[in-house]
């Protein structure tokens, strides 16, 4: 595979009418059957996540129960896409799933969060994850690489990386909050997509600011533009900072109006979060039940 | 569920319910889908509007019925049903009207502290936003533009410009300084159907920041908002005849337009009528600014934002329906991105919802009234007599009502009626070109001259083609902006004088 200019050209993005744009997609008033049916999609496209030092095979246990069953069966609710760890957890939660789970491991690796790491190591890091039962690698580019005009290392690193997944999915994290601007944002999307992104991931949610809409809005044109030159579709995942309902069915919003209904499926959406779930849910019911509940009724994960 | 699942570690490969990545479709597969996999559900604006069945004419701090005894209907655009009966005023009414607006300049508002205008004006101004979801219900009732556009562009920027005024009114002698400014004496304003209650607002509110007193008439489609701003004059305490407002159609105007007693005309509308009225008030002593039509040319260059550039063509040209004097009806596409602009501009207008305004998710309201959308089916259909390829987009339309789907229009030539005439409607004339030199030329080759747009990533072509075109805003990568502190008007036959701005404050002021 080679970088190639053809097949994709990568426009400027103007700040000031994206930000516009993906603040008019917040405006969109999403009620009664509408509100309902969205989010429980948004639990379906949620890779629930647990990434810290103080992670256990217990944490990663109440992990995958919550993502099986997030609440009560009567709501109708589904299951989350996946769980997201880290790769020491990853035989873990395959024990606690099973082989035929519906939900999905995904686990960071490439020396995440920073990814500055030999790619040696990264690359063992991979195959690794993948050969304990991760479905998914989130990886992480090289961003003092590509920050440093690298961009054909960063493409080489993905090529490797995606390799090494073996059968596994690949996502890649831009981590758009130290690209900064969004036209690094939108050549890191294009350039990891030529590479053999599976999806594209905005952030590790160790960087401040993580996923927010504009960013989300400029990679997923950068998905557009890649669709109709190669007919691939490719998927999207904003994470960190998505906190509340209110704001993930915004999100959807912007997926359906920019890439349409094709993308409104855990396939090609996800939503990296952690907090995010049961916040859903105490919308979930108040919709169902007319009244909201106290955070005691939803159990933690 | 199973707590115990096996504990064999499974291979990471064949494992069935994983997908193939990364399938590429064939060419012709690589469609969008816009369907109904996840609707909206309807989300209607639902706080009640009372509307009185019959508005009379606002004379001298009163309400009073006309002495023509005439009234006409005024319709819901979306629905078409009654919403009220309106006034019409005669020439009796004008003049009353006219001699309430000279009492007052004369009585008490030229005398008054420029201090104590500005107070009215900011108490205006609050009062307005405090009823701006209310004005905002019925501007979009009387109007048929989005509930979503009244209520976070038309009312903010109603008040904005109130407020923006009334800082003015005691520094007018920094404003111009040196030149003692003073007031002109009665204004006579005359407003389009596309922005009421905010046209009402750039006219009404710099002529009593300057001291003046006003005669206003809204549009016959459109007289709401107007009368219930009258109200807000009441309650701020506004002295009886400051401002006056007649309803009426275009006999009404032309009363106004012609009578002796009237110092200024302003008027915001078409160029025919801003015809008429120069020539009436040639040869008198009236001051005049004229706001007319536009055929705006928006640019885009090869090396512009594509993404955000085709955003600005949506808001440039379906902003209100299209109903905008400065709308971006003629977009010029350098050759090199054609294709992919009209892609994506083809794309993006099956997502604009069309439909009942007072749903907070509609984008394109109804047309603003029966002969209007007739004059845009007029238009459309010459454009294709002409050779034109239409694309719209394919939505459901509501059975009642005023309605006209998102449209360009392509391979049309500058000699086509469709890429001269305004249409004031949802329709878009795209060309191309090849050269900056050749953009400037085909944009400035018009009567109009209103505004423009331009999109490129490089600071100095915009500053190079800003300077070369005929328009009286031009906005580089945006478009439809607005600002009170912003002066606005045209060029040619779109008319003279600004208005907003320190521009527009001096239109209403005597500084020599």
């Amino acid at each position: 595979m080679t970088l190639s200019v053809a097949k994709v050209s990568t426009p400027t993005i103007d700040q000031v009418m994206v930000e516009e744009r993906a603040a008019a997609f917040t405006k969109r008033s999403i009620k009664a059957a509408a509100k309902l049916a969205g989010l429980k999609m948004a639990v379906a496209m949620m890779d629930l996540t647990t990434l810290e030092g103080k992670d256990t095979p217990g944490k990663v246990a109440c992990l995958c129960r919550k993502a099986l069953q997030p609440i009560e069966a009567k709501y109708e609710v589904p299951n989350c896409a996946a769980v997201c760890v880290y790769p020491s957890m990853v035989r873990c939660a395959r024990r606690f799933l099973g082989e035929r789970s519906p939900v999905r491991i995904a686990s960071v690796a490439t020396g995440f969060p920073s990814g500055q790491f030999p790619l040696r190591t990264r690359l063992e890091e991979v195959r690794r994850a993948a050969g304990d039962g991760a479905d998914e690698i989130d990886m992480v580019i090289d961003r003092g690489a590509f920050l440093a005009g690298e961009h054909r290392k960063v493409f080489d690193e993905i090529v490797a990386v995606k390799q090494a997944c073996g059968a596994a999915h690949l996502k890649v994290i831009l981590e758009t909050g130290e690209l900064v601007t969004y036209d690094n944002v939108r050549a890191a999307s294009d350039l990891a997509m030529q590479a053999g992104a599976d999806f594209i991931k905005t952030s590790t949610g160790k960087i401040q600011p993580a996923a927010t809409l504009p960013v989300t809005l400029v990679m997923l044109e950068a998905i557009r533009d890649y669709f109709f030159a190669t007919g691939i579709r490719i998927g999207m995942k904003p994470a960190g900072g998505i906190r509340n309902a209110k704001q993930s069915l915004a999100y959807l919003v912007m997926v359906k109006e920019t890439l349409g209904d094709d993308w409104l499926t855990p396939e090609l959406f996800r939503f990296g979060a952690s907090t995010l779930l049961n916040d859903v849910l105490m919308q979930i019911v108040k919709t169902t039940d007319g009244q909201y509940q106290s955070a005691d009724y939803f159990s933690l994960s | 569920m199973k707590k115990k699942a096996a504990v064999t570690i499974p291979s990471p490969h064949g494992r069935a319910r994983l997908q193939p990545s990364r399938k590429a479709l064939a060419p012709a597969a690589r469609q969008l889908r816009f369907g109904s996999k996840w609707e909206y559900a309807p989300a209607p604006e639902t706080v009640p509007v009372k509307i009185d069945p019959r508005h009379d004419l606002f004379i001298d701090g009163k309400f009073v019925a006309p002495r023509s005894k005439r009234y006409f209907d005024s319709i819901n655009p979306a629905t078409e049903e009654k919403l009220s009966e309106i006034a019409h005023a005669g020439a009796e009414d004008v003049d009353a009207a006219v001699q309430a607006a000279r009492r007052a300049y004369d009585g008490v508002w030229s005398k008054m502290s420029g201090r104590d205008r500005g107070k009215y004006l900011f108490r205006i101004a609050r009062i307005i936003q405090e009823k701006s979801r209310e004005l905002a219900i019925l501007e979009t009732m009387d109007g048929g533009k989005p509930i979503k556009e009244s209520r976070d562009f038309d009312l903010p920027m109603v008040a904005a410009h109130f407020f923006y005024h009334a800082g003015w009114a005691d520094k007018l002698e920094f404003a111009f300084p040196g030149r003692s400014p003073r007031p002109l004496g009665v204004a006579g304003q005359i407003i389009p159907w596309n922005f009421p209650l905010l046209m009402a607002a750039w006219k009404i509110a710099p002529a009593l920041a300057c001291g003046n007193s006003v005669v206003l008439k809204p549009a016959e489609t459109t007289s709401l908002t107007a009368m219930r701003l009258a109200r807000i004059f009441q309650e701020a305490g506004l002295p009886a005849g400051v401002v006056n407002i007649v309803t009426g159609p275009g006999d009404t105007g032309a009363a106004l337009v012609n009578h002796p007693g009237i110092d200024k005309i302003a008027f915001t509308g078409s160029t025919d009528v801003g015809k008429i009225i120069a020539k009436s008030c040639a040869g008198t002593n009236k001051r005049l600014t004229l706001e007319l039509g536009g055929k705006a040319a928006n640019i885009i260059m090869e090396d512009a934002p594509i993404d955000q550039a085709v955003e600005g063509i949506v808001s440039g040209i379906y902003f209100n329906q299209g109903h905008v004097c400065c709308a971006g009806s003629r977009l010029f596409v350098q050759e090199g991105v054609f294709k992919a602009v009209i892609h994506k501009l083809r794309d993006r207008i099956r997502t604009l919802r069309v439909g009942n305004p007072l749903d907070k998710n509609t984008d394109i309201g109804a047309i603003n009234s029966r002969a209007q959308l007739e004059k845009i089916n007029e238009l459309v259909r010459s454009g294709k007599a002409e050779g034109a390829d239409v694309e719209q987009s394919s939505c459901a339309l509501p059975s009642k009502g005023y309605w006209f789907r998102p449209t360009f229009m392509t391979n049309i030539t500058m000699s086509h009626r469709v890429a001269q005439e305004e249409i004031f409607g949802p329709v878009l004339a795209v060309m191309t070109f090849r050269t900056p030199e050749e953009a400037i030329e085909r944009a400035n080759n018009t009567p109009y001259g209103l505004s423009a747009g331009v999109w490129t990533d490089k600071g100095s072509k915009i500053f190079k083609m800003v300077s070369q075109l005929r328009a009286g805003v031009v906005w580089a990568n945006c478009y439809n902006k607005f600002d009170p502190t912003s002066p606005f008007g045209g060029y040619k036959e779109s008319g003279f004088g600004r208005e907003a701005g320190l521009q527009g404050l001096a239109a209403y002021a005597r500084v020599d």
